[in-house]
């Protein structure tokens, strides 16, 4: 019997479970602490909240962090979802191996790499580095992640609808707006989404990218750990922690509606 | 333009005579260098109904979608109303087509859905809700506004993709496979259905089929579609009796056609040597001598008999029955003539089962009239 929840399969799972959240239990649990050390526990309370907001230096990084991943998802979606219409609905066009391929490759680049090449380009072109300069790596890196998850909705999509659209009298872009986009639309957000909490984590590009003025929140934390970890450092982690489970759990919320949706839509499609 | 305009004075009541609705000339499709259309002519008139038939992959979609503006011809033009509209795009056509997969709008209701092409035309909003509320009465989807389109069934899915389309008063409704995906039963409802609104609204319709029953029933002109090409345009009798050629015969029904030479021709009465005898036929174009030609019965035409025929006044083939089917209604035999060529006849069943006289491996005489048989020369 390997099935069910035999002693083993619960062993494994709470083992499995325990070594990737019992860190971040620890963290959690540790930002309520009323001690000042951070390794002995000295009762609840909300002491490091109330120190954050008086942390003026943690709340900018909060405010530049969230402004960067707001205005680069937001880009990145706009491009991305273009260029996921341009793959799949230009069908074959010269040039659109290396176009799909050139898109998808900073998936799997090394954020080392895509990091190192943008400052080497601010660089050259002599931009100073700051807020706009990672907004645009955001930009770049994130892009590809919104294209690949509009692509794969768009494959699935019947053309035949926004034909349709056209046929009942639709200039062709007012056909899109009314028909292709609120279709498509739980695949943008949930892509605008995956944007949003990969920039509000990245530390790798944007330590290539920013400058003085513009430090992230990542890179705040960062700076600040190696000073020796305060208990205040554990409870912004719990509030980023809680942003984004808040964001990928609506994403993949979404995401299920969306596939919900196209499942009865299949079912409408006769044959 | 002009050269249209000049027969419509003259003869309103003549369709024949006025202007067609719709004129393909010499249209020509290619897609990556084959031709999914072949310079192809057709007319079409106002308020009729025309069938399109044809096997799969024949061009019937790609007509019927470079009519509506989806694909644009490599050649010739296509006339609405004596308009060329190669530059008129999709959305400015007076055509409303009906899609193969209803393509109904997953994120609207019933009655949005039938209100989208109204909310297009700038309407005011009772006058649309008028017409919506009208539309869906007429395809008896009144109580059903409110729904998604997956909430319904497959006939209801069908209905409001007609009403969606037929809202709009196009001047030609265009139907690619309108009742494919529905049960027997449904279909030939609506069938009937089609016909009605169609005689209702006056509109001309085209209907995309490859089910020949189904374009027998409703069109008032059927076209054959082969490879591109119109192989025949005619009513349903003209293409079942007198098949243009040996390819539609054969696509239109069963058919029996047995290869030979023009013995003897007078005028439409012509004399045909076969392997299967001498046959007197009929032929609807001249034909001389020796012109080698094929002689098409359909099953029914037989008179199939266990007696030998008294007269000598038709046709007569001689042969043993090798299959019998039993259909009910009819009966279909196979019968392997004197000759070495088996042949079909079918015939009612007048009497039942029990009685039925000609059974297996039994020798049988079958028999036709000269004019049940037609020369086929192409
Ligand atoms: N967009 C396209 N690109 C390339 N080839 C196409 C395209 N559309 C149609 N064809 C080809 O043109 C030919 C005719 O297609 P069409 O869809 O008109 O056939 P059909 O008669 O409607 O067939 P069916 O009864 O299966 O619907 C087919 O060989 C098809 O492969
Ligand atoms: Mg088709």
């Amino acid at each position: 019997m390997l099935r069910g929840f035999s002693r083993f399969n619960l062993a494994s799972l709470a083992l499995g479970l325990a070594f990737l959240y019992l860190p971040i239990v620890i963290l959690v649990i540790y930002s309520f602490n009323d001690s000042k050390l951070v390794t002995v526990w000295g009762g609840w309370s909300l002491r490091w909240y109330r120190a954050l907001l008086e942390d003026s230096a943690m709340l900018d990084a909060a405010w530049v962090s969230l402004r960067i991943a707001l205005l680069s998802a937001t880009a990145a979606t706009i491009l991305g979802t273009l260029a996921a219409l341009a793959l799949v609905r230009a069908g074959y066009f010269r040039g659109r191996l290396p176009f799909s391929a050139m898109i998808y490759a900073p998936l799997v680049l090394p954020e080392v790499i895509i990091g190192l090449s943008l400052l080497l380009l601010f660089v050259a072109l002599n931009v100073d580095r700051g807020f706009w300069t990672t907004t645009l790596a955001h930009t770049t890196l994130t892009m590809c992640f919104v294209t690949v998850i509009v692509q794969s909705r768009l494959l699935s999509f019947d053309w035949s609808l926004e034909e349709a659209a056209m046929d009942l009298g639709c200039p062709p872009l007012r056909a899109f707006l009314a028909v292709t986009l609120p279709l498509i639309l739980p695949a943008i957000v949930s892509g605008w989404m995956l944007a949003f909490t990969l920039s509000l984590d990245d530390f790798v590009i944007a330590s290539f990218t920013t400058g003085p003025g513009a430090t992230t929140l990542p890179i705040r934390i960062y700076s600040e750990v190696r000073l020796g970890v305060k208990p205040e450092i554990n409870a912004i982690c719990t509030i980023m922690i809680a942003v984004v489970a808040l964001v990928v759990v609506i994403a993949s919320l979404l995401a299920k509606r969306n596939a919900a949706s196209r499942d009865q839509h299949a079912l409408g499609a006769p044959m | 333009m002009a050269k249209d305009g000049a027969g419509a004075a003259g003869g309103m009541t003549d369709a024949a005579a006025r202007p067609p609705l719709v004129r393909f000339e010499a249209v020509t499709k290619r897609f990556g260098g084959v031709a999914a259309v072949n310079n192809l002519s057709l007319d079409i008139g106002a308020g009729e109904f025309f069938g399109l038939l044809g096997p799969s992959g024949c061009g019937k979609s790609t007509l019927l979608r470079m009519l509506a503006g989806f694909e644009t011809p490599d050649e010739g033009r296509i006339l609405l109303d004596g308009r060329d509209i190669a530059a008129m795009p999709p959305h400015l056509r007076p055509v409303n087509m009906m899609f193969q997969s209803y393509a109904l709008f997953p994120h609207l209701t019933v009655a949005g859905n039938v209100a989208f092409g109204l909310k297009q035309e700038h309407l005011s909003r009772p006058e649309i809700e008028r017409r919506v509320a009208e539309m869906l009465a007429l395809v008896q989807l009144h109580d059903l506004g409110g729904r998604k389109p997956h909430q319904l069934s497959g006939g209801q899915r069908q209905r409001v993709a007609l009403a969606r389309a037929l809202v709009k008063r196009p001047k030609v409704f265009l139907l690619d496979e309108p009742l494919a995906a529905l049960d027997k039963k449904l279909r030939a409802e609506t069938q009937f259905e089609l016909m009605a609104l169609q005689e209702k609204l006056g509109l001309s319709f085209i209907v995309v089929t490859h089910d020949q029953e189904e374009a027998m029933t409703m069109a008032d002109r059927i076209g054959v579609m082969s490879q591109g090409r119109l192989a025949q345009v005619g009513t349903a009798a003209e293409i079942y009796e007198q098949p243009a050629t040996r390819w539609v015969a054969e696509f239109i029904g069963d058919v029996n056609l047995l290869e030979g030479t023009v013995s003897e021709a007078a005028g439409e009465a012509v004399t045909v040597t076969t392997s299967a005898g001498t046959l007197r036929a009929t032929s609807p174009g001249a034909v001389a001598p020796g012109q080698s030609v094929a002689v098409a019965i359909r099953p029914e035409k037989f008179h199939i008999s266990a007696e030998q025929p008294a007269g000598e006044a038709g046709n007569g083939l001689a042969g043993e029955v090798t299959d019998v089917g039993y259909l009910g209604d009819m009966s279909l035999y196979k019968v392997k003539l004197d000759t070495g060529i088996v042949v079909k006849a079918a015939s009612v069943n007048v009497t039942r089962l029990l009685q039925r006289p000609i059974g297996w491996n039994q020798r049988v005489w079958l028999t036709f009239a000269p004019d049940a048989a037609v020369v086929l020369t192409s």
